[in-house]
């Protein structure tokens, strides 16, 4: 860490980034909180109403579901994602030819537009035309996700570890090449297993890049929208619709401005405290 | 077991690769062969769908709109942020560590809060359908992302940097420009791939900004998904030609990649 001056001419360094997130996240924001407290009929005419859009919101069954769907979601791309992502950022090369190689093909995922991955994988597990859906229906399972609820949650998710599980293994490999020689070295000298080499060098040294990693995959998994849309358009049912998709046919489908609006500040509420968790454990972390 | 140790990669790259087979095989084929026959690979071979992509206007504008405002993104984004998070690594200021955590904030705002206000907002100063209002919108979140990287890179390189060249009597700026950006180069480079990637696959904010002019080339494809029936070899090839440019900036930062996804702080 380096040691910091007090500079209070600093802040005009920062001036135009602050500028321009304010543009673009205030006055949005003072939009949104505007429509959360008032009722219109159209016409531009407004009425004040308080926090009764918050009430609604907070007890509707629907916002429940979606938050539950939302939380479920999170929770097991997170489970399957860091594990499989670390697991194998240990088995890749550490150089060589073929560390470049893994490296490109592995973030390919990462640069394809979101909605160009859901309809990649529309086509990819369709039960008629789909190569997955085909091999699951040979193998004699019935599959097909625009109908089962099951399946359509074992689409998605695949879909997102598909997506984002590059993410994890290229941080924790990076974690890892972090790590000095001399650290094996020691550790071959004195018989440690395999399995001690991972809980007391790599684990700790990753523990960094991880906590990143758990970060960006909670918000983003958090908010996603376009992919689970275009693949299953929160069908069938209500069943795949997350917290995104029910705020986006609240508000721009029906066009209940109000609820939309109150609903957003509660979503946007939960993903802030719950990063503001992860995000002061990781600047302690980085402090020791 | 040592000897295995490839395997786990290699099946996992497998696993990648198999649903952009399937998308690019099927952007070789025939409407109906995708409909009435199912083949591992293409019957008969055709171009036809990359040809009514090349010669459509509607087609072919949707990239130029797409690169277009997310090489106004990058600019902006990476150019306000360097001082930023110059500003971040050196000093101690003010509100400093809130500044910090608000504008992470912004990050991890969902897109579809936004989407609403966004609109009316860029529709209010006239700049609905335009490539600078798609622009200037995803420094939402590529701004934040910028300074955060650039941060973890910049803390990586010693002040005694910076206190040799004020000693030798460079002012501010001209320090900046001649010796600390092509210190950071690679920082630099990383940042620009991220913003890149970030504006490139964002859809929500950029299809309700745009309408006709700037429409980007995904939105393109969502439109022809539901208007004009369901012609999948062309979704695919569109589909398949969007993957091309990400595959291309991937290869320029390959060996900083990693660093780059751990924000600078390995």
């Amino acid at each position: 860490m380096i040691d910091k001056t007090t500079n209070q001419k600093a802040w005009f360094l920062v001036i135009p980034v602050v500028a321009l997130v304010a543009f673009n996240a205030l006055i949005p924001l003072m939009t949104v909180v505007n429509y959360s407290v008032q009722e219109t009929f159209g016409d531009n005419v407004f009425f004040w109403e308080g926090v009764k859009w918050f009430e609604t919101v907070l007890h509707s069954e629907r916002f429940h579901a979606s938050l539950l769907r939302q939380l479920t979601f999170t929770g097991i791309i997170l489970l399957i994602e860091i594990p499989l992502g670390v697991a194998i950022a240990l088995s890749m090369p550490k150089k060589g030819p073929w560390v470049s190689v893994c490296l490109v093909l592995m973030a390919l995922p990462l640069l394809i537009p979101w909605n160009v991955v859901g309809a990649m994988w529309n086509i990819f597990a369709l039960p008629d035309i789909g190569l997955l859906g085909k091999m699951i229906n040979g193998m004699g399972i019935d599959y097909n996700f625009t109908q089962q609820p099951m399946a359509a949650w074992f689409t998605t998710v695949l879909m997102d570890v598909w997506h984002w599980t590059s993410l994890v293994v290229l941080l924790a490999y990076a974690g890892l090449c972090s790590i000095p020689n001399a650290y094996y070295q020691a550790a071959r000298i004195d018989g440690a297993s395999s399995w001690a080499v991972f809980r007391y060098i790599q684990l700790p040294k990753m523990k960094r890049v991880l906590t990143i990693a758990i970060l960006l995959r909670f918000m983003d998994s958090f908010m996603i929208y376009t992919e689970p849309f275009v693949l299953t358009g929160g069908g069938p049912g209500n069943t795949t619709t997350f917290l995104s998709i029910d705020l986006v046919k609240i508000a721009l489908g029906q066009f209940d401005l109000g609820p939309a609006a109150a609903m957003s500040l509660i979503y946007f509420l939960i993903i802030l405290v719950l990063s503001w968790i992860f995000y002061t454990l990781m600047m302690r972390n980085e402090e020791q | 077991m040592k000897n295995l140790k490839w395997l786990p990669p290699t099946l996992y790259i497998l696993f990648l690769l198999l649903p952009i087979y399937w998308l690019v095989s099927m952007s070789f084929k025939t409407t109906n062969e995708i409909l009435g026959s199912f083949y591992l690979w293409p019957q008969n071979f055709t171009l036809d769908n990359y040809v009514k992509i090349f010669t459509d206007p509607t087609w072919y504008n949707g990239y130029f709109n797409s690169i277009t405002y997310v090489a106004l993104n990058t600019l902006i984004s990476v150019s306000v942020a360097l001082p930023a998070a110059y500003a971040f690594s050196r000093y101690r200021f003010l509100g400093d560590k809130h500044l910090f955590f608000w504008l992470l904030t912004n990050r991890m705002a969902p897109p579809a809060v936004f989407a609403l206000p966004f609109f009316q907002l860029y529709s209010a100063i006239g700049l609905f359908d335009t490539h600078i209002a798609v622009a200037l919108a995803h420094c939402l979140f590529n701004i934040p992302l910028a300074v955060w990287i650039l941060e973890g890179f910049m803390s990586g390189v010693p002040k005694e940097l910076d206190e040799t060249a004020y000693v030798d009597g460079y002012s501010f700026w001209r320090f900046f420009t001649k010796i600390f950006i092509p210190t950071i180069s690679a920082g630099i480079g990383v940042v620009m791939f991220f913003c890149f990637m970030f504006s490139w696959v964002e859809l929500l904010l950029a299809k309700t900004l745009t309408s006709v002019a700037a429409k980007p080339i995904a939105a393109t494809m969502t439109r022809t998904a539901s208007t004009s029936g369901y012609e999948l070899g062309l979704l695919a090839a569109a589909g398949t030609l969007t993957i091309i440019p990400g595959a291309f900036v991937i290869w320029f930062v390959r060996n900083h990649i990693a660093k780059g996804f751990a924000l600078g702080r390995v």
